[in-house]
């Protein structure tokens, strides 16, 4: 089968992570992790609770909460310093301007006390991308218009009080994209919104970030959600990524037996004979209490002793994944 | 929080509750109302009046899946308040095996808290931090009197998949998959006959989830109970539920089998949530249809 090849081979990645951990004194949340997004391009991080997709977010921002160590390296195409290692005032410049984060819950996000419309011109103004108040408020109303808030003139003036939850989300959008950054980061941003508002938010940062080639690395443990957005996922357990491919060959052959765990969980239009659905045994452990080699064989019907020693990663870097005893081979 | 039964000074009656008449409904709602008033903004004038519920018959018979769908604001949330008996309808009728729920004291609501138990989104904010899991699942047991609770905390945990020995910890130290389990046990407790579940699985990873709708199956056929369930996720309500209501704005627009509402969808709502709600089946077949567009301009 031919890989669709990445659009953005000719010129380079927009981000490249290689070798991401992030620790908190001893314990390793996330290792080893390591992937790629060219220009225009959708990857989707998936994994249930504890699988650090969110913490490798944050550290890519460079929001890590105190008291965690990211290492590793993290490359931002036309940023010329690793951004791990960057300082404060330096990382301050490229977030919200080459990279910018729409988060899960737009309530907290939002500044209670402070029109929307401003908020918006804020982002622009503090990277001096418009040179005055009066254009980055006109290109504020602008942006509210992309994001297809009705009447956006009064939206601008608008408490975030006064907004649905959707329409809320739709401002984090315009403040994510007021920069026009290369890399768009969205966490869960639909989780907390209902099925007919998540499905206009989905067709809307799929369409936006088409429009400016933007980069979109999209956070969610939503597998069908994912796959409506993504053309390229990440499967995150336990803090590594254990599989990584094209969501099409992902979802229809997983290799790894926690992919297919999940899918099998997750579709429930599959039961056995007593009307069951299928499940994977146990429960995901607390960050820290992983099992060594491995992280998946506390919980996998098929790991023997060999699993113990952490499994190679099979297949080329964009497309593989890392499991002793892959799904489609016998035992 | 925790829905305790009101303590009553009376001994508890321990005889059943008025034995199934076939036919009837177990819950009966009739042109069931709802107002709430929102606080007043203006100094002069009253709070606006929001209409919760706007006349809502239902009717569930013993032994019914019942699937409440509908997203925030449909009145979901408030009509099953009203069914438990945690609320009072501005106008209508409501009757719990045969007996008019509505104008009843709490203290008369006895049977009510016996017969119809609840389990709640968030398992972490509706088990008491400070009481161990099985003081939660006894407190039931005591508040109606019951002679040998510790015995039937043993069981109900067995019957929810945890260890005796859980008994005696506290439920923060255990997993959102196992709070709700103890949620479960909690409400099986006193031996309802009917189990009201408020977005059960909502709160919970994937892998998990299936484990607690199917122990939620397991437990419903084992017991014969009536089950309420009131979720957002139309893919998890066709999967627990056989009959099905969809909500919005305070009314129900649509009712049927499972089956005939999610196949051939009657209101445009219905369609429109349906057509809306992501699932890997139609994700996957335009993943498909693009790479066959694609496949022979790479060839």
């Amino acid at each position: 089968m031919t890989h669709v090849p990445d659009t953005a081979v000719a010129t380079g990645p927009v981000l490249t992570v290689d070798d991401l951990g992030v620790q908190v004194g001893p314990v390793n949340l996330v290792q080893g992790v390591g992937f790629t997004i060219g220009s225009g391009e959708r990857l989707g991080l998936i994994g249930e609770s504890g699988s650090g997709k969110s913490l490798t977010a944050l550290a890519l921002m460079g929001l890590l909460p105190e008291g965690l160590r990211a290492s590793g390296s993290i490359r931002l195409r036309g940023v010329p310093d690793d951004l791990l290692g960057t300082g404060e005032r330096r990382l301050a410049k490229v977030r919200g301007r080459t990279v910018s984060m729409v988060f899960q819950e737009p309530m907290t996000a939002l500044n209670p006390v402070m029109r929307v419309g401003d908020q918006v011109a804020e982002v622009m103004l503090l990277h001096g991308t418009r040179n005055s108040r009066a254009e980055a408020a006109a290109a504020a109303v602008d942006l509210l218009d992309r994001v297809r808030l009705p009447d956006p003139r009064a939206m601008a003036r608008a408490f975030p009080h006064q907004l649905s939850g959707g329409q809320r989300q739709r401002v984090m959008l315009a403040i994510a994209l007021a920069n026009d950054p290369a890399l768009l980061i969205c966490d869960e941003p639909t989780t907390a919104l209902d099925v007919t508002v998540q499905a206009q938010m989905l067709d809307l940062i799929g369409e936006l970030a088409a429009e400016r080639n933007t980069a979109l690395l999209f956070i969610t443990h939503d597998l069908a959600v994912v796959a409506t957005v993504c053309q390229r996922v990440l499967v995150m357990y336990g803090g590594r990524v254990v599989e990584t491919g094209d969501v099409y060959d992902v979802f229809t052959t997983p290799r790894h037996r926690y992919t297919e765990g999940l899918i099998a969980a997750s579709d429930l239009s599959v039961v056995d004979g007593r009307g069951r659905l299928r499940t994977i045994p146990g429960a995901v452990p607390n960050g820290g209490e992983f099992p060594d080699g491995c992280v998946f064989r506390t919980r996998c019907p098929a790991a023997t002793t060999r699993c113990e020693r952490t499994p190679e990663w099979s297949g080329p870097p964009g497309h593989g994944f890392a499991c002793w005893h892959p799904v489609g081979e016998d035992r | 929080m925790t829905e305790t039964p009101q303590i009553d000074p009376a001994p508890a009656p321990l005889a059943a509750a008025t034995p199934d008449t076939a036919g009837d409904p177990v819950i009966s709602a009739r042109q069931v109302v709802r107002r709430y008033r929102r606080p007043r903004r203006s100094l002069t004038r009253p709070g606006p009046v929001v209409e919760a519920l706007r006349g809502v018959d239902l009717d569930v018979a013993y032994g019914q899946r019942l699937g409440i769908v509908g997203e925030s604001g449909s009145g979901k949330s408030t009509l099953i308040r009203l069914l438990a008996g945690l609320d009072r309808p501005t106008s209508g009728s409501i009757r719990f095996a045969g007996r008019e729920i509505t104008r009843l004291p709490d203290r008369s609501l006895r049977f009510l808290r016996r017969d119809l138990q609840m389990v709640f989104q968030d398992p972490m904010s509706s088990l008491d931090p400070r009481m161990t899991v099985g003081d939660i699942i006894r407190e039931p047991l005591v508040a109606l009197g019951h002679p040998d609770s510790r015995a039937r905390v043993a069981e109900l945990l067995d019957a929810v998949g945890l260890p005796a020995a859980a008994a005696h910890r506290y439920p923060h130290q255990f997993s959102g998959g196992q709070r709700q389990r103890i949620s479960i046990a909690r409400a099986l407790s006193p031996r309802p006959r009917v189990l009201v579940a408020d977005e059960p699985v909502s709160a919970l990873d994937v892998s998990v989830r299936a484990q607690i709708l199917n122990l939620l199956m397991d437990l419903v056929d084992e017991f014969s109970l009536t089950l309420v369930f009131v979720s957002h996720d139309l893919s998890v309500v066709r999967h627990v539920c056989d009959t099905v209501v969809v909500m919005r704005d305070g009314e129900i627009v649509e009712r049927g089998t499972t089956a005939a509402v999610y196949e051939r969808p009657t209101h445009p709502y219905t369609e429109a949530l349906l057509a809306a709600a992501p699932t890997l089946r139609k994700a996957l077949a335009a993943h498909a249809a693009a790479r066959n567009r694609k496949e022979p301009q790479e060839r």
